[in-house]
């Protein structure tokens, strides 16, 4: 056969690439009713994070430069705490995607039997998933080095040494990141080490968010607070992490904007990015044909919770059977897909952080009043309402968009499709109730507020928990994702940002009505006077009326969307 | 017990379902047959409640479906063509849910349910996830659920998909025993062999429209086909291109 081996195929990372690059291309041209609008209320507000980011950090850069002796220092701190964030995010995100990209992604049965050669399967897979991972911290990235670069007056030059550094800071953790992996797949199956790695992953953000907080940052604004400057300025002094690309971008970037411009960190990047690359090749060459094989093998076998499935059965039964079958089966598909119920570690941590901030909140002492200990407790209601929207966006609104491959099911059963979300609601709103009133709880004793505020917040708490619920099955509902089959990216849609959206307005309605009559009550505390009967009915009850119309509205349109769904 | 009356259903300008008028009656294992595309699928998916059709009836088991589409989707069972079901659960949660859909449990649907997967060998796997599931199990087990609430009527699209042939002689079996005791089936397949040798009648569409419905013998006469086979009569009336030159097509 000399002509076919004359002849023999080769097809090019770009060819590997293509189809990834015409779906996209497809995905951006699709004639979609109200695609134009959505993409400018997206380049809306992404601009408006990319201004806010821009701004805040410029007037803190200006005001740095304005410190004599400490100003550098403070801005190298800013700069080493943000990048080694970023790399930390880079790390973690390339692990999670190299899995799909690597392992378990749909093209891979027909690249893998095409005679591709295994160099270029590496490159195409490796620049998927560095592109895939690595495009929201570059998006952050933007403002900030511009930030920087502005305050600093970095010149003309200073973005190209800003890309020449941040490419091969981008490329380390993907290739970190894919080669871990790879070394999981090869010890685990690639099902199992989905669940090891989401429970890690999450595990890993929550304990850098919790260390972070528990080290209390703050002090380093407050030098006070050191015994002497000297041990201030080594604090700001000591490189954090010398080994890091993140500790390399930070030095290159800090020495071209003391116009002390230094290569060695410029060069550090790019020979440890090469020297990855080929090292990472090696690994892929010698452990991914294994590691693929092993990656075919079906998922998880038996069941856990036959126990809890019998105690269900007893503890939902009079719901009736429908009812207690629907609830059964989504706390049974919660409680058995790890990339859900993991984020519940998450969860805690944000819980704890939150609980924490409140503990240290400077609420003794000279010049706190009465007024002010009892509007914090108001004002918390704010915080929590967001913290419980974000989790209502994580755990409920993806969940009518999870049923989209089964929805034939749903469909052509007798099943009304209000028991359905009803279920579903319930099935949400419960735990996330529970939690709301714990939070409200903790925090008001921490703070020892008044009864009267005791009772406000708790009831607000709950009516707008409810709200917050009914508003994300409904959104969920009316932007359905039917085929993304990964439950974490739903939230992070455009029905998600409306959400939230939405429920920045329900927060805010709710606190603007009932503030008068918590104002009143205050004064009336305060200052002897009257508080006014019709002042309390009429705020709070448009604030009853407004959680309940926000609960039931949602849930009624999603009804009719759900009824109208073809597929 | 299929009554379908002037059926259209349009997506945009496109007409996938064209007008079409059937009558199934109680007991009748009912073949509808077609090229790709030519309206099956979604014909059977209007009958089980999923589409809503653009214009015209669909009654089943004597119920208006959109009228009363619980009281139809009742008496009625649907097996898709792409097992998709909850990764998540148990062979027999599965079936439990399903019950639970038509507000069916008790010693009784669990009996069903056992009988059910013992007959296509998947008792050895009613405890373990479905995600762990061949493509051919998570059909048996679909073609399971639909008749775990004893349904008076079952729709079927495409049902031999992914079996193994002991499964395929197993539907066989079971389907013609379930229309001997009186309830109903629908079904589309590509394959006309088994159309041939399980339909009492067969409708044969194509671009949306009936060409022709009846038993074998009155497809052949309105074929004017003598006594070829389904295949000669399928080719003849979907007009489909059977005589391309296969040569020309491999040296091409």
């Amino acid at each position: 056969m000399p002509e076919a081996e004359a002849r023999r195929p080769d097809p090019s990372i770009s060819l590997i690439l293509r189809p990834k690059w015409l779906t996209a291309r497809a995905r951006a041209l699709a004639n979609e009713r109200g695609r134009g609008a959505r993409f400018f209320l997206l380049s809306l507000i992404g601009m408006l994070f990319w201004v806010f980011i821009y701004t805040l950090l410029y007037k803190l850069l200006v005001y740095f430069r304005g410190v004599p002796d400490l100003g550098p220092f403070l801005a190298g701190k800013l700069l080493g705490m943000i990048l080694i964030g970023f790399f930390s995010i880079l790390l973690l995100s390339n692990v999670i995607t190299a899995l799909s990209s690597f392992f378990l992604a749909r093209d891979l049965d027909l690249l893998v039997a095409a005679p591709v050669d295994w160099l270029k399967l590496y490159g195409a897979k490796l620049l998927e998933t560095g592109v895939n991972s690595s495009w929201m911290v570059v998006l952050l990235a933007v403002p900030m080095f511009a930030a920087f670069g502005s305050a600093y007056h970095g010149g003309w030059l200073f973005p190209l040494l800003v890309i020449g550094v941040f490419v091969p800071f981008l490329v380390v953790p993907a290739v970190i990141g894919s080669a871990l992996t790879l070394i999981l797949v090869n010890v685990f199956p690639a099902r199992r080490t989905r669940d090891i790695l989401s429970v890690i992953a999450v595990l890993a953000a929550g304990g850098v968010v919790l260390l972070f907080r528990v080290v209390r940052p703050e002090r380093l604004a407050r030098p006070e607070g050191f015994r002497s400057l000297v041990e201030f300025v080594t604090v700001l002094r000591t490189p954090t992490s010398p080994f890091l690309p993140s500790e390399w971008v930070q030095r290159a970037v800090l020495s071209w904007l003391q116009e002390r411009p230094s290569l060695l960190p410029v060069y550090l990047l790019w020979t440890t990015a090469a020297a990855a690359f080929v090292l990472g090749a090696l690994l892929h060459w010698k452990l991914y044909p294994i590691g693929f094989s092993k990656a075919q093998e079906s998922g998880e076998r038996w069941a856990r919770g036959g126990g809890f499935g019998r105690l269900g059965h007893k503890l939902f039964s009079p719901l009736g059977i429908l009812r207690r079958e629907l609830v059964l089966k989504e706390l049974r598909l919660f409680f058995r897909d790890t990339t859900q119920w993991s984020q519940l570690i998450l969860l805690t941590v944000l819980v704890i952080v939150y609980v924490f901030n409140i503990k240290y909140l400077p609420l003794k002492g000279e010049g706190v009043t009465f007024f002010l200990v009892n509007v914090i407790p108001f004002l918390n209601l704010v915080l929590a309402g967001f913290v419980l929207a974000s989790i209502a966006a994580r755990f409920i609104f993806p969940s009518v968009s999870l049923e989209g491959r089964t929805l034939w099911l749903l469909r052509s059963s007798p099943m009304p499709v209000r028991q359905l979300l009803w279920a579903k609601f319930w099935v949400g709103t419960t735990p996330l109730l529970i939690l709301a009133l714990g939070i409200v709880f903790v925090t008001d004793w921490l703070l020892q507020v008044s009864d009267f505020m005791f009772a406000v917040s708790v009831m607000t708490i709950a009516m707008m928990t409810i709200a917050l619920c009914g508003m994300a099955l409904g959104f969920g509902t009316l932007f359905p994702q039917f085929e993304t089959e990964n439950a974490a990216q739903i939230p992070t849609s455009f029905g998600g940002l409306m959400f939230m959206i939405a429920s920045v307005g329900l927060i805010a309605g709710v606190v603007v009505l009932e503030a008068r009559p918590v104002y009143g009550y205050l004064s009336a505390r305060l200052y002897g006077t009257q508080t006014s009967p019709a002042e309390m009915l009429f705020g709070f009850g448009a604030a009853a009326v407004l959680c309940v119309v926000a609960t039931i509205v949602p849930i009624q349109i999603a009804k009719r969307r759900l009824e109208a769904v073809e597929r | 017990m299929i009554s379908l009356r002037q059926l259209s259903k349009k997506y945009g300008s496109f007409t996938a379902v064209d007008a079409i008028d059937l009558e199934v009656p109680k007991g009748e294992l009912f073949g509808f047959l077609g090229p790709n595309g030519a309206g099956k699928t979604t014909s059977l998916r209007m009958i089980a409640g999923i589409l809503r059709p653009t214009s015209g009836e669909i009654t089943v088991a004597g119920v208006d479906l959109l009228k009363d589409p619980i009281g139809a989707k009742q008496r009625l069972g649907f097996i898709p063509d792409r097992p998709f079901i909850y990764e998540k659960l148990t062979g027999s949660e599965f079936l439990r849910f399903v019950a639970g859909l038509y507000e069916q449990e008790g010693p009784e649907v669990e009996h069903r349910a056992r009988e059910l997967l013992a007959l296509f060998d998947l008792e050895d796997w009613r405890d373990e996830l479905v995600e762990s599931y061949s493509h051919g199990m998570r059909q048996k087990l679909i073609i399971s659920s639909a008749f775990v609430h004893r349904p008076e009527v079952i729709v079927v699209d495409e049902p031999m998909v992914g079996l193994d042939p002991k499964a395929a002689k197993i539907l066989k079996d079971l389907f013609r025993e379930y229309t001997r005791r009186g309830n109903t089936i629908m079904m589309s397949t590509h394959t006309l062999e088994v159309a041939e040798a399980m339909c009492d009648r067969v409708a044969i569409i194509a671009h949306g429209t009936i060409r022709a419905c009846g038993t074998m013998a009155e497809l052949r006469r309105s074929a004017e086909a003598g006594t070829e086979g389904l295949e000669q009569i399928f080719l003849r009336l979907t007009g489909e291109n059977a005589a391309r030159e296969l040569v020309e097509v491999l040296n091409a």
